[in-house]
């Protein structure tokens, strides 16, 4: 298993990293917290630490905690709009359960 | 599922602690508002996809009120009840606002501010300022799904301390927190990354729709200091299509068009205009209402020939600002462009000829200032890393002081002082026991107090008896980072004080707030209600589907009698839900919790023996 890009996601990510000038990647994990179990961390990376499991998609680095991995095996980031609001989406095939407003999750 | 934005390393915020904070250019001519997503500073668009929200308010006879576009159409059918350029007027008495007898309005003189009347009563320019930030902040809230933390507001670098109190009390009418107010030029130079530059002087190009400024900042240790500001408050990039338009009326033969032959003309003028600014020559053919046919070519040239001397007026001032500021082209290391009317290319070639350089054009000049009030705003809503924070200090545009005998300033706080200050300085009494001193507290770089800006008036009392110049009373002015001032004044041997919040002199005063927002607040009851509907049929639908559910698995444990009652209690709630009264819901919910509470109860027991079955006691883990 491993965590992808959707097309989409990785082609503004690659445009994010651009004008921000700088990153090696972009680093997801889960923490605990929220009102349903645990949350999306979703951040520019600078630099890659040597626990991180790094995956490429799109010739883009995607770098993972191992700790986060199981909560997160699997998952696709896709990038969609809704109305105005345009953003990043988790497809994550072991979420069992999301708080009413979606921000945090169970598994 | 909320959607995500990418955080800096370390900056990713816990569910429900969006720090959404936003930038607003408020402009005379047009408003923007923009944020920092993903990194990248942005400007939001409305639905239609446009990013320009033109600053007009049209106030309708039914209670509505239009802003922008729409409200924009009506300008010529409804003038009196279409408040276009409010801010020419925030903080303004009717004696300040230049042109008043050209402009359509019913124009009430209360102390301090003008006010206009219109179909819906009487409306300060604050109201009018706040219908426009309002809509900009639902833009705002819309796109980026949640609540905004704070705006940083852009105001005119010249704006004194009424004209910027009077644009806080608008946002704050608006329902924004205001995390600070920003100089335009500023805001500019900061989107432009000039605070992270070398230090010296830059000057800010601002050619806006109605409105022209031109602003010389000199950079030193991170603090941006306003050294000079002028322009002309009646030139701007609308004047370029005024000049068109009658080209285009001189060379079509037309004259005195109908109304609304002049809006298409002056819509197409505008067009051209636009297009020139990427082509040599530009085609014009338009069919008039009047059967007239309009079929013409311009050359770039010709329209540069008619709209030159508009070029060379705004280098007038320019001029002046540098001579103010005691500089010569030379000595500036960067020009910035600021406003859609910069595009122009002969614009660009006047300015660069003046300060021999290439002006910096790469940024959106439309957008650059609403960018970097975002940029700004990202920072104080702590949104970026530790390691590159940078607090921007800012300068109070004028200077502050005090009236003294004969109508003379005294200036305590010189203009150019990085904010936030606080400056003190000791007076004395002029006559022989003199038990009480009035103080005037006034802006401006003039001697006379007359010439001056009078902010607020205070006095102190209870100056013990004492020989003329026996007392020594102490004048503390603050200046917090908004670039607001409170004044306190202490007889330094008895310690009796006196003190103020420069409140706007421009007299909207606090009740007049306080009803205003009281009105919002009648609005949120009418929310509020709207919300507690939404939750209790929202509560009554999860009730009934847990029921039926339950019925479903367990309906055995009732009798016929008690299922009927059940049953009829489900009914009455579901015809509840379909009402429009909370309350009604409400009711019936209790009723049906009673109605509910015994076989809800057997099934606990049913569910409880079946748990327990066939095990021992001591297998049970409690």
């Amino acid at each position: 298993m491993a965590v992808t890009l959707s097309d989409k996601a990785a082609t503004h990510i690659g445009n994010f990293i651009a004008k921000r000038g700088k990153g090696v990647g972009i680093r997801l994990g889960v923490r605990t917290s929220g009102c349903s179990g645990m949350a999306y961390k979703l951040e520019f990376a600078d630099e890659v630490l040597p626990e991180d499991v790094v995956f490429e998609s799109h010739g883009l680095k995607v770098l993972i905690d191992p700790k986060s991995l199981p909560y997160m095996d699997g998952t696709e980031l896709d990038f969609v709009r809704e109305g105005l609001n345009e953003g990043f989406k988790f497809n994550n095939p072991n979420v069992k359960g999301e708080c009413g407003c979606g921000e945090s999750f169970s598994v | 599922m909320a959607l995500l934005q990418i955080s800096e390393p370390g900056m990713s915020t816990a569910p429900h602690q969006h720090r959404l904070a936003v930038g607003i250019d408020l402009g005379t001519t047009n408003s923007l508002v923009a944020t920092v997503r993903n990194g990248v500073p942005q400007c939001l668009q409305d639905e239609n996809g446009k990013m320009l929200l033109p600053s007009v308010v049209r106030y309708l006879p039914d209670g509505q009120v239009a802003i922008g576009r729409v409200a924009q159409t009506a300008q010529a059918t409804d003038p009196r009840n279409t408040i276009v350029s409010v801010k020419r007027f925030m903080g303004r008495g009717l004696k300040d606002v230049a042109h008043v007898e050209t402009m359509p309005y019913d124009f009430v003189d209360a102390e301090g501010m003008v006010r206009l009347r219109t179909v819906q009563g009487v409306k300060s320019p604050v109201e009018v300022s706040a219908e426009i930030l309002r809509s900009l902040r639902q833009r705002a809230e819309y796109s980026l799904g949640g609540e905004l933390t704070g705006a940083v507001i852009t105001v005119p670098a010249y704006f004194d301390d009424a004209q910027r109190q009077a644009t806080k009390d608008a946002a704050r009418l608006a329902g924004l927190n205001v995390l600070r107010l920003l100089n335009e030029p500023t805001a500019a130079a900061i989107a432009y990354g000039l605070e992270n530059a070398s230090e010296g002087v830059y000057a800010v190009y601002d050619l806006g729709g109605g409105t022209f400024d031109i602003s010389i900042l000199r950079l030193s240790r991170g603090v941006f200091e306003v050294v000079a500001t002028s322009g002309d408050a009646a030139l701007g990039g609308d004047d370029f299509d005024h000049r068109l338009f009658c080209w285009i009326l001189d060379n079509a033969g037309i004259s005195l068009p109908s109304d609304r032959d002049s809006r298409r003309l002056l819509m197409k003028a505008r067009e051209v205009k636009e297009r020139l600014t990427l082509d040599e020559s530009v085609p014009i053919r338009m069919t008039l209402e009047s059967g007239d046919e309009v079929d013409l070519v311009i050359e770039r040239q010709v329209f540069v020939d008619i709209t030159v001397n508009l070029v060379s007026k705004t280098l007038k001032p320019v001029k002046k600002a540098l001579r103010d500021a005691n500089l010569s082209p030379e000595d500036v290391k960067g020009v910035v462009m600021v406003g859609g009317a910069t595009r122009m290319p002969h614009v660009q070639q006047a300015v660069g000829e003046l300060f021999g350089q290439t002006p910096l054009t790469n940024l959106d000049p439309d957008t650059v200032v609403a960018v970097g009030a975002a940029m700004q705003a990202n920072v104080l809503a702590g949104n970026r890393a530790g390691e590159d924070e940078w607090l921007l200090l800012d300068v109070i545009p004028l200077s502050l002081g005090i009236e003294t005998m004969g109508g003379l300033v005294e200036k305590i706080i010189p203009r150019n002082s990085t904010i936030p200050t606080a400056r003190a300085q000791d007076f004395t009494t002029f006559k022989d026991g003199q038990s009480a001193m009035a103080f005037h507290v006034v802006q401006g770089e003039r001697e006379l107090v007359s010439d001056c800006r009078s902010l607020a008036r205070f006095e102190l009392r209870g100056i013990p008896p004492m020989v003329a110049g026996a007392a020594r009373i102490r004048v503390t002015f603050q200046v917090d980072a908004d670039g607001l001032l409170s004044v306190s004044a202490r007889e330094q041997t008895t310690g009796v004080e006196a003190r103020v919040e420069v409140k706007p002199s421009y007299g909207l005063a606090d009740d007049e707030i306080a009803g205003m927002l009281k009105a919002g607040f009648e609005h949120a009851q009418n929310d509020l209600e709207v919300r507690a509907l939404k939750e209790q049929q929202v509560e009554a639908e999860r009730v009934i589907e847990a029921t039926e559910k339950a019925l479903q698995a367990d309906g055995e444990l009732l009798n016929e009698a008690e299922r009927a009652e059940l049953d009829g209690a489900v009914a009455a709630l579901r015809a509840a839900a379909e009402g429009q009264e909370a309350r009604a819901i409400k009711i019936q919910l209790e009723v049906f919790n009673r109605a509910s509470n015994e076989f809800a109860s057997r099934r606990m027991d049913k569910s409880i023996r079946e748990a327990l079955a066939g095990h021992k006691i001591d297998e049970i883990r409690i």
